[in-house]
């Protein structure tokens, strides 16, 4: 087996597991975020990788070119792209107005806080 | 890209981690055309690394958060969570077809069609644009209506009942908002 064809899985998987890593672990939320939005590239590098074809042009049509890349896990990136901005848009709202109802972004703080008015 | 990728990890300052983030996505960019995935990489330089940078500072500035955290250990059942969910990740990509394989499954079904006919059915160069307004137009559709209801979900929170709240914080809410718009 072609173990060198896989590197680029391997490469996304830490990637992604980095984010994911910083998703959990880190307590502050603009930090969650910033993981949040590294697990997402890394699921775009997985589509776009597997879009790549050896020898290939970018898909745009020309006389001289044979081999295209494949145009259809770029459009879909080109979406999730703008998506994925659109939410961490509203999520980091969010944040602004937790942070306005309790003073703090850290994940533990309102935790502590709501246990002692509870 | 993985180094920054762990930087933004181990960095304890959030602005250098918002900074990192920035980077990342242009690296990720870089990486995107020698991909080929041109418009990929241009949508990304723009939306990824300009405006959720932008984005994020502003957060920052609007919070106010102490730059400096407090340093954290290693926390191991977080970690051990990842480790093993990485390592069925890559079980998983044994399966998977080799890099620049022209024979791959997601190479070989629709995507000819679109290659070889859209140049008359639609009547534009680039592939990647037919696909997107044409072909997949209601997918289109579906992204702006995401986008749309995120802004609205972003001028709620932010609106005016906050500013009822801190009327201090008025003037800064004001200039947030139109950056919003434009990215729709």
């Amino acid at each position: 087996m072609n173990v060198l064809g896989l590197f680029n899985y391997w490469i996304v998987v830490i990637l992604m597991m980095a984010g994911f890593y910083v998703v959990i672990a880190q307590e502050n939320m603009i930090k969650k975020l910033v993981g949040l939005n590294v697990f997402q590239v890394a699921v775009f590098v997985f589509y776009i990788s597997m879009s790549k074809i050896d020898g290939a042009t970018a898909p745009i049509l020309g006389d001289e070119f044979e081999v295209y890349a494949n145009p259809l896990p770029h459009v879909l990136i080109l979406t999730a792209i703008v998506v994925g901005v659109a939410t961490t848009a509203l999520g980091l709202a969010l944040i602004v107005r937790i942070r306005d109802a309790y003073d703090t972004v850290e994940d533990d703080e309102i935790q502590r806080i709501e246990e002692t008015e509870a | 890209m993985a180094a920054t990728a762990i930087a933004i990890v181990r960095s304890r300052k959030l602005f250098a981690a918002v900074m990192l983030s920035g980077i990342f996505s242009l690296i990720a960019a870089v990486f995107y055309v020698h991909l080929t995935a041109v418009d990929v990489a241009f949508t990304e330089a723009a939306v990824g690394a300009g405006i959720s940078t932008l984005l994020f500072l502003a957060t920052l500035a609007l919070t106010h958060t102490s730059t400096e955290e407090p340093h954290k250990p290693v926390r191991p059942l977080p970690l051990l969570i990842v480790v093993v969910t990485g390592a069925v990740l890559i079980y998983g990509t044994l399966d998977m077809p080799a890099y620049g394989d022209p024979e791959a499954p997601p190479n070989t079904h629709v995507i000819p069609r679109y290659i070889n006919e859209s140049g008359t059915e639609v009547g534009v160069p680039n592939i990647v644009t037919s696909v997107l307004a044409s072909y997949r137009g209601y997918d289109t559709l579906g992204e702006t209506v995401v986008i749309f209801t995120a802004g609205i979900g972003v001028l709620v929170l932010l609106g005016r009942g906050r500013r009822r709240w801190r009327p201090g914080l008025k003037s800064k809410n004001e200039d947030d908002e139109p950056g919003r718009g434009a990215e729709a």
